[in-house]
C-alpha cells in the first residue's frame, strides 16, 4: 500500500461558501492520500461535503463565493494555488471526473463522438483527424458500446442511461488520467445497469492502473468497490478505515447508525430499523464540539465533552481504523463489534 | 389466507399513443406501459411492487388512484369497479384511496403553509371535522412526528424527511383505508429513509392501513412488504409472499435483479453465482415477442420467442411467468442466500 506512488495528496482542505445567509462551512480540515491503482470511497449523506470535496480536487468550485484553504497536490502541482492555465493542463489528463447524471453531463447538441473527440483534442492539439477518430472508436469499444462507428454519430438522447454513463466514462478516460473522481456515478441508474457500470470501472482500473475516488451515499456500493473508506458528516471525516474493518468493527457512532439504518436484502425479519434520530445539521450553524452530538445516543456518556470539544481523528481499536469520537476505545470496540458483521 | 380483500386489480392495461406522423398526424404506435396486470391487496397488508425504470410501476400507481384512466381492465374497491366512475362517486372513492408521492419537494405547493397543505383534502371533500380543521391537522402532524406548532410554516422551512412526513399527513387526513406510495423514500438519505419506513409501519399497525408500496429498491421492499410483485416491461413476471420471492426467486429476471443489488458486506465481494444482465430494457413501444425478458435472458429458448408464458402458481401462492423457472440448484452461491 505505502510502496505505491501517491497520486493525490490532500492536506487540511477546508472549503467555505459565502451566502446571503452567512458562511457555509462545507468541508473542514480534510486530509487524505490516494495511491496509484487504489480505490478510495467517500460515503456520507447529502450535505456532508463529499461533492464539494470532489469539485475542489479539480478546482471546480465557484471562484467568487468559495474560499478554499489547505493543499491539494496532483502531479506536483498545488491545485488550489496554481494558475488557471496549470490547472487546466491537469484537468482531463491527470485527474478526470464522472458525474452523477449522465444526461446533464453531456451536451445534447453534439454527437457523442464529437464530445469524446473534443476532450482528446484539448490535450492533443497535434493529433490528426484520423488519429482522433481512431481514438474515439477505441474508447467507445473499451467502454462496451456496440457498433461504435455508427453510434459515434448519434446524439445523447439516442442512448439509454447506462450507455450515456459509458460515454461519460469514455470522455473521462480518453486522456489516460491517473485519478478518476466518480461522484455518485451510478445513483441515477437502475440496479442491473449499476452493476454493469461498476464492473466496467473496475475492469478499466485494472487495465489503466488509475486511482479511483468513489463518492457515494450507498454503503452497498462502497462494500463492493472501495478498498479504503472515509465516512463524512457535516463536512468532516468522522471515520477512516479499511473497507473490511469499517463493516466488521465500525468505530464511530455515525457509522453505527448508518449501518443500522440500511434495509438489507439479507434480513428476513421485518424488524424495526435502527435509525439516527433527527436530521443533519445546517452547515451555516454547526453544533458546537462534535457536530454529531445532537443526534448521538452516546454523547451523554462523556459528560459535556462532546458539546464543547471537537474530537480529532485518531486510531481506534485493534484494526487500523481512525475515528473522531470522544468515547473511550474499549467502549467503541465493544459497540463496534456488536454493530459490525 | 382469509383476510378480506382491500383492493383488486384485474387485467389492467394502459397504452399511451405515440409515434405521431407530422404536426397534426395521428399516433401510429402504442407505448404499452401497463399490459395486463392483476393483483389482490388484502386488508392490513403491504403489497410491494418492484421493477426498474420504465417497467410501468408508476403508471400502475396512477391507474389505481385514477390519476390516469386505464385503457382497459378493472380496479375493484368494495366490490365495485372504479375505473369508469366520475364526479361525486369518484370523489368518495378518493377518500378511501390516497397517495404518497416520491419527491417531497415537488409534491408540496411552496406557496401554501403546512396547515393549508395538510388540510387540502378536507377542503376538496367539503368536510369540516369535529373540533375544526386546525385541530384535526395538528393531530395529524403529531401522528406523523411533526411539531404541531409548525402549522403556519412553509415547505422550504422543512428538511426532506420532514416534508415527506407532511405528504404522509396529507394522505392520512381523510382516514383512508388504502395508501398507494410511489417511491416514498427514494429521494431521502438512508438514515431518514429508515425513519420514514418505521413511521409507515407504525401507522399501518395503528390505523390498519393497506399499502401498495412501489419502489425500485429491493431491500426497502423486502423490509416492508408482505407480498411482492416484480414487474418487467408492463407485466408482472413474479408475485408471491415476500419471504418466498426473496429466498427462492423463480423468474430469471428476479434472480438477476436480486443479484445486482450491492451487498453491504465487503466479504461477499465477488461471490460466485453473480448474474450480470447484458444490455438494457427493450422499448415498451415494440416489446419482444413471446416472453418480454427473453432478449436479456440466459435461459431463453425458441419457445420463449413464440409463446408468452402465463403467470401461474408454482405452489403456495408463489406465481411466476416463465417457461424455464430457476431450479433450487441454480440459486446456490448467491450472496444473499449464503447466510
Amino acid at each position: 500500500m505505502s510502496s505505491q506512488k501517491p497520486v493525490l495528496i490532500v492536506e487540511n482542505l477546508s472549503v467555505s461558501f459565502a451566502t446571503p445567509d452567512g458562511i457555509v462551512h462545507a468541508v473542514n480540515d480534510l486530509s487524505f492520500v490516494l495511491h496509484e491503482g487504489e480505490t478510495l470511497g467517500i460515503v456520507g449523506e447529502s450535505g456532508s461535503g463529499k461533492s464539494v470535496t470532489a469539485a475542489s480536487l479539480m478546482r471546480l468550485n465557484n471562484s467568487v463565493t468559495a474560499t478554499s484553504t489547505g493543499r491539494v497536490v496532483v502531479a506536483g502541482v498545488d491545485v488550489l494555488s496554481a494558475s488557471e492555465a496549470d490547472v487546466r493542463r491537469l484537468r482531463g489528463s491527470e485527474i478526470a471526473m464522472v458525474f452523477q447524471d449522465p444526461m446533464s453531463a453531456l451536451n445534447p447538441y453534439y454527437t457523442v463522438g464529437y464530445q469524446i473527440a473534443e476532450a482528446y483534442e484539448v490535450h492533443h492539439p497535434e493529433a490528426s483527424k484520423a488519429q482522433v477518430n481512431a481514438k474515439v472508436l477505441e474508447m467507445m469499444t473499451k467502454v462496451g458500446i456496440p457498433n461504435p462507428a455508427q453510434r459515434a454519430d448519434e446524439y445523447p438522447h439516442q442512448f439509454s442511461g447506462g450507455m450515456r454513463q459509458r460515454i461519460v466514462i469514455a470522455i473521462a478516460l480518453v486522456n489516460d488520467p491517473k485519478i478518476l473522481i466518480a461522484d455518485e456515478p451510478t445513483t441515477a441508474l437502475d440496479v442491473t445497469v449499476q452493476a454493469q457500470i461498476l464492473d466496467l470501472m473496475l475492469a478499466l482500473q485494472v487495465e489503466n492502473g488509475m486511482a479511483i475516488l468513489l463518492i457515494t451515499h450507498d454503503l452497498g456500493v462502497i462494500a463492493e468497490v472501495a478498498r479504503d473508506v472515509l465516512v463524512m458528516y457535516a463536512g468532516r471525516v468522522v471515520e477512516k478505515a479499511d473497507v473490511e474493518d469499517l463493516f466488521e468493527i465500525p468505530t464511530h457512532p455515525y457509522s453505527w447508525g448508518l449501518l443500522g439504518a440500511v434495509a438489507s436484502l439479507e434480513v428476513s425479519s421485518r424488524g424495526h430499523l435502527r435509525t439516527i434520530e433527527g436530521t443533519p445539521p445546517s452547515l451555516l450553524n454547526l453544533p458546537s464540539g462534535c457536530a454529531f452530538h445532537p443526534r448521538c445516543s452516546f454523547a451523554s456518556e462523556n459528560g459535556s465533552r462532546c458539546t464543547t470539544e471537537t474530537p480529532l481523528l485518531v486510531q481506534k481499536g485493534p484494526k487500523h481504523s481512525f475515528s473522531a469520537c470522544h468515547l473511550p476505545v474499549e467502549r467503541i470496540v465493544e459497540i463496534g463489534q456488536k454493530v459490525g458483521n | 389466507m382469509f383476510t378480506p380483500i382491500a383492493l383488486e386489480a384485474k387485467n389492467l392495461v394502459k397504452y399511451f399513443p405515440t409515434g405521431h406522423q407530422g404536426l397534426l398526424g395521428r399516433p401510429t404506435k402504442e407505448l404499452k406501459a401497463v399490459d395486463g396486470v392483476s393483483f389482490v391487496l388484502r386488508q392490513g397488508e403491504t403489497l410491494g411492487i418492484v421493477g426498474e425504470s420504465g417497467c410501468g410501476k408508476s403508471t400502475l400507481a396512477r391507474l389505481i388512484t385514477r390519476l390516469l384512466d386505464a385503457t382497459s381492465g378493472e380496479v375493484i374497491l368494495d366490490g365495485k369497479d372504479i375505473t369508469s366512475i366520475k364526479g361525486r362517486e369518484l370523489r368518495a372513492v378518493r377518500q378511501k384511496l390516497q397517495m404518497i408521492f416520491q419527491d417531497p419537494y415537488s409534491s408540496l405547493n411552496p406557496r401554501h403553509s403546512v396547515g393549508q397543505i395538510i388540510s387540502g383534502p378536507l377542503e376538496v371533500q367539503g368536510i369540516i371535522p369535529d373540533g375544526g380543521v386546525k385541530k384535526r391537522v395538528q393531530e395529524m402532524m403529531e401522528l406523523v412526528g411533526l411539531n404541531p406548532e409548525h402549522y403556519n410554516r412553509y415547505p422550504h422551512e422543512f428538511s426532506g424527511g420532514q416534508r415527506q412526513r407532511i405528504g404522509i399527513a396529507r394522505s392520512l387526513i381523510l382516514n383512508p383505508s388504502i395508501i398507494i406510495a410511489d417511491e416514498p423514500v427514494s429521494a431521502l438519505d438512508v438514515s431518514i429513509q429508515a425513519q420514514i419506513l418505521n413511521l409507515l409501519e407504525k401507522l399501518q399497525q395503528e390505523l390498519g392501513l393497506s399499502f401498495v408500496f412501489i419502489a425500485h429498491d429491493l431491500s426497502v421492499v423486502r423490509h416492508i412488504a408482505d407480498q411482492v410483485a416484480v414487474m418487467y416491461l408492463g407485466k408482472i413476471v413474479e408475485m408471491g409472499p415476500s419471504a418466498d420471492v426473496y429466498a427462492s426467486a423463480l423468474h430469471p429476471y428476479t434472480t438477476a435483479l436480486l443479484s445486482a443489488v450491492p451487498v453491504p458486506n465487503p466479504k461477499m465481494r465477488g461471490a460466485s453465482g453473480r448474474i450480470r444482465l447484458e444490455g438494457d430494457v427493450p422499448s415498451p413501444v415494440d416489446p419482444p415477442s413471446g416472453c418480454r425478458f427473453r432478449t436479456r435472458c440466459w435461459k431463453a429458448t425458441d419457445l420463449c420467442a413464440l409463446e408468452e408464458p402465463a403467470l401461474a402458481d408454482a405452489g403456495g401462492g408463489h406465481l411466476v411467468a416463465c417457461h424455464h423457472p430457476m431450479e433450487a440448484s441454480e440459486r446456490a452461491g448467491k450472496p444473499h442466500s449464503d447466510r
